[in-house]
């Protein structure tokens, strides 16, 4: 076993992390350990833009970004942290920009902007150019230019390095036990500050945009230290995963002007969202294109509508809603403008589905693709231990894996990239100062003692359970049963077969029972963290008997703001029950009224 | 559709030397080979071992060599292969630590030798630096990098001599060196023109034909090396 010692250990190396790495490293001694070499991050898939109200395209304001993000949360968003959050966007994407991000740009230079779902001209309701994109690569190149400041500014990394566990001493956080995944040797990371930005666990479900690796582990981790998770009822489904494989498929190509399109060749979403059709907010749209499936309007009866953004009928309906071009000439596009804006939505649907969308419509359905609930945080991304805001000393959280919350309920497009460097921002700086003026805490002699009974529990174990078997289970129930449209019969199967299949997971077998590169093993660990964040989702979901934002529930079909206009904390005891409290939202300007698009 | 896998295996723990291992599976013609890969692992021998993520194509986890030729396991599909043979092995040219997981760090120790960051010492203005989109577009092929490595392990010049910086170093230099917004042009052409720069590069097109991203690699490599004989970035 080796230990370490740095002020501050950050864990995870997507945008959030990395973010925050390059904040705390600036005055105190950081490192980052991640699961993935850096640049594998999943920020890397995002594609579409970052929301922010540079007005570069067209009249735009940091309250309007502000409005429409406590309105697609369904109010159930903390206004102060979305104030917080849009207002700092500008000034963080210039930031990105002097980095050297490569953004797309306008004929006068500026960085260009594309309309997203859910961001609005406050006064005319009409889609807004609010994205900031580098083509549909546009968290690739956050990826890459956060990771390029890293290497300039001499980062540490400890890449492919599993957290195991988080060490708590006195009720602060002490350090981090890791696995590093080519030895198999445990390490120990003492450190006085630590900031998880571990990502989601889109892999709870069947139909996912998130890559494998997606596990929740951060999440997990404080669920077992005994702290609480927050409003994990609440998931987003993307409308627009490529049919069976979940690949992601921006909101940019409706941005750019494409529709989606049933069976009868209806552009449907003109019935569920009359002023901005397809650019709705997502959760809007998944619940319109499962109607239209169930309602028997799929393609050929099959679960999936087009998403059809062939210039013709980009052009038609673009001159039926009368849009124009930001020098007020009317919206006409070409193939080759659509190859040069969503180059990779094309290179995904030639390679994956043998079509060119230029010329074919996608199938498309909805993917389980976003966490807006989390590890609970405040605006300092300071953790937090229960629904009084008492912040964990020490310990850090940004990005999916954190709740602030800006999400609430339904998180719009464009808004997690700004959030993980916002919030990645903040951790970073918060956590130096925290550790300035702190000591490390004695290391306990048993530190990594529970991470190690973890894994020898995986490696011993004499049952003959496979991971994959188990893993397919939990994704199939998750998806029939706590996604799009929920039900109390149906969320309760499926908690049933989550707990069967905790049981099951006792008895787990796997082959490789050696320490060079086990991944077997890991998949195993983390198949356990995904168990039980799907156990918190579902009994918090069953619990909210109302529909808001991306928890609808057909048994509870209105919002219920006397009743449940309030976060769900869920804590899980260490005999495995699960306990729910709650807090209130933070209602600053925004009075909760009917949400209509 | 039954598929045969041969797939390169070495875990250093038990075998003095390497070996294949063959499985058989079912598969649709639209299947990734990482599927097939995944559903080795999971129904059948859980000790092969590879690293993946995104699992489409952005996240460059998952270079290998399928059937000869370096891929991401999970952008080539079955019915792009032609047959229903498939050999997987590991890249070429750098150390193998288990199976189909090579030790990526000498790839990486080329990257970072190019200073693949953006340099410019001027104050930043207020607002964005400005740049025309035909500035932007300049650059725009370099900038889809992925970081699989598939390039270099596929260079001969690099498997000839692993001290060449290879052609995905120079792809990320590239990336700096025509952006109308960085100074850092003249440092990175310096390192680039040393012995195991770009002029290692015999232009045999490899990198190019193995690049998941479709850059234009070779083209490139061949504009950084007008640039030190030249001294201009036109």
């Amino acid at each position: 076993m080796k230990t370490h010692q740095y002020d501050v250990v950050v864990v995870g190396a997507g945008g959030a992390g990395l973010m925050a790495a390059l904040y705390a490293s600036q005055r105190a001694r950081t490192a980052v350990i991640s699961k993935l070499y850096p640049t594998r991050s999943h920020t890397g898939a995002a594609q579409g833009g970052i929301g922010a109200a540079l007005g570069n395209m067209e009249e735009d304001h940091p309250e309007w970004h502000t409005y429409d993000t406590v309105k697609g949360s369904d109010y159930l968003g903390d206004q102060d942290a979305i104030e917080f959050m849009c207002y700092q966007a500008p000034d963080i994407v210039y930031e990105l920009e002097h980095m050297g991000l490569p953004f797309s740009r306008t004929p006068e230079g500026l960085i260009a902007q594309r309309p997203f779902g859910g961001h609005t001209n406050n006064i005319t309701g009409k889609p807004v150019r609010r994205a900031c994109y580098a083509a549909d690569r546009t968290g690739h190149m956050i990826l890459q230019t956060l990771y390029q400041q890293g290497i300039k500014h001499g980062l540490t990394f400890y890449d492919e390095f599993q957290m195991l566990d988080l060490i708590m001493v006195n009720g602060k956080a002490a350090g981090v036990v890791a696995l590093e995944i080519a030895t198999g040797e445990i390490h120990i990371f003492h450190a006085k500050a630590v900031i998880l930005a571990t990502g989601g666990w889109g892999r709870v479900w069947e139909i996912t945009s998130n890559a494998f690796t997606l596990t929740g582990d951060g999440a997990a981790i404080v669920l077992r230290k005994g702290l609480p998770l927050e409003d994990m009822e609440f998931y987003q489904f993307h409308p627009t995963g490529i049919y069976k494989l979940g690949i992601l498929i921006t909101e940019g190509v409706r941005g750019e002007g494409g529709v989606l399109i049933n069976d009868k060749g209806e552009r449907f979403m003109e019935r569920y969202a009359p002023t901005v059709k397809d650019l709705a907010s997502r959760d809007v749209v998944s619940r319109a294109i499962y109607i239209e499936i169930r309602e028997g309007r799929g393609i050929n009866g099959q679960r999936y509508v087009y998403l059809d953004v062939r210039p013709e009928t980009v052009n038609k309906y673009a001159a039926i809603d009368g849009r124009t071009r930001p020098d007020g000439s009317p919206y006409v596009v070409t193939a080759e403008e659509l190859l040069a804006k969503l180059p990779d939505i094309i290179d995904f649907c030639r390679t994956y589905l043998g079509i060119d969308p230029v010329t074919e419509p996608i199938p498309v359905q909805p993917t389980a693709h976003y966490a807006m609930g989390g590890i609970p945080t405040n605006i300092k991304a300071e953790v937090l231990a229960d629904e009084k805001g008492t912040v964990v000393p020490g310990l850090y959280a940004a990005g999916e894996t954190a709740c602030v919350s800006v999400h609430g309920a339904n998180r719009l497009g464009t808004n997690s990239l700004l959030d993980i460097v916002v919030f990645g921002k903040q951790a970073g700086i918060h956590a130096a100062e925290y550790a300035e003026g702190a000591d490390f805490e004695p290391l306990p002699d048993d530190a990594a003692d529970f991470a190690r009974a973890q894994l020898e529990a995986i490696l011993n174990s004499q049952g003959s359970e496979r991971i994959a078997d188990i893993a397919t289970e939990m994704k199939r129930v998750m998806m029939d049963h706590v996604g799009v449209f929920r039900t109390a019969e149906g969320m309760q199967q499926a908690l049933d077969k989550i707990r069967e299949l905790k049981a099951r997971f006792k008895y787990i077998h796997i082959d490789d029972r050696g320490k060079t590169f086990n991944t077997e093993l890991l998949s195993a660990w983390e198949l356990g963290n995904l168990l039980d964040l799907a156990e918190v989702t579902t009994i918090s979901a069953l619990a909210r008997t109302e529909s808001r934002g991306a928890h609808s529930r057909e048994d509870y079909p209105k919002r219920d703001d006397e009743n449940w206009l309030k976060h769900t904390l869920a804590w899980m005891h260490p005999d495995g029950q699960v306990e729910l409290r709650y807090k209130p939202v933070v209602i600053t300007k925004y009075q909760p009224k009917e949400r209509v698009y | 559709m039954q598929v045969t896998l041969k797939i390169f295996r070495y875990n250093p723990e038990t075998d003095k030397k390497p070996h294949y291992e063959t499985y058989t599976v079912e598969a649709e013609p639209t299947d990734r080979v990482l599927d097939l890969l995944e559903k080795v692992k999971g129904e059948q021998d859980g000790t092969l071992t590879f690293r993946r993520s995104c699992a489409h194509g952005v996240c460059g986890s998952d270079a290998m060599r399928i059937n000869g030729v370096n891929r991401l396991a999970c952008k080539v599909l079955v019915q792009d292969l032609g047959t229903n043979r498939i050999t997987v092995e590991p890249l070429l040219g750098l150390p193998t630590i288990k199976d189909l997981v090579v030790d990526m760090e000498p790839f990486f120790e080329h990257y970072r030798s190019v200073k693949p960051y953006f340099i410019n010492n001027d104050p930043p203005p207020k607002k964005e630096r400005l740049q025309s989109p035909e500035e932007r577009a300049r650059f725009d092929d370099t900038t889809k990098c992925i970081l699989c490595g598939a390039c270099t392990t596929s260079c001969p010049s690099f498997w000839l001599d692993d001290q060449y910086v290879g052609p995905a170093a120079i792809v990320n230099a590239h990336r700096f060196i025509f952006d109308s917004r960085d100074q850092g042009a003249e440092e990175r052409l310096k390192i680039l023109a040393d012995q195991f720069g770009v002029f290692r590069c015999h232009t045999i097109f490899n990198c190019t034909l193995a690049c998941p991203r479709e850059i234009q690699i070779t083209r490139a490599i061949g504009e950084v090396r007008k640039a030190i004989a030249t001294g201009r970035l036109d």
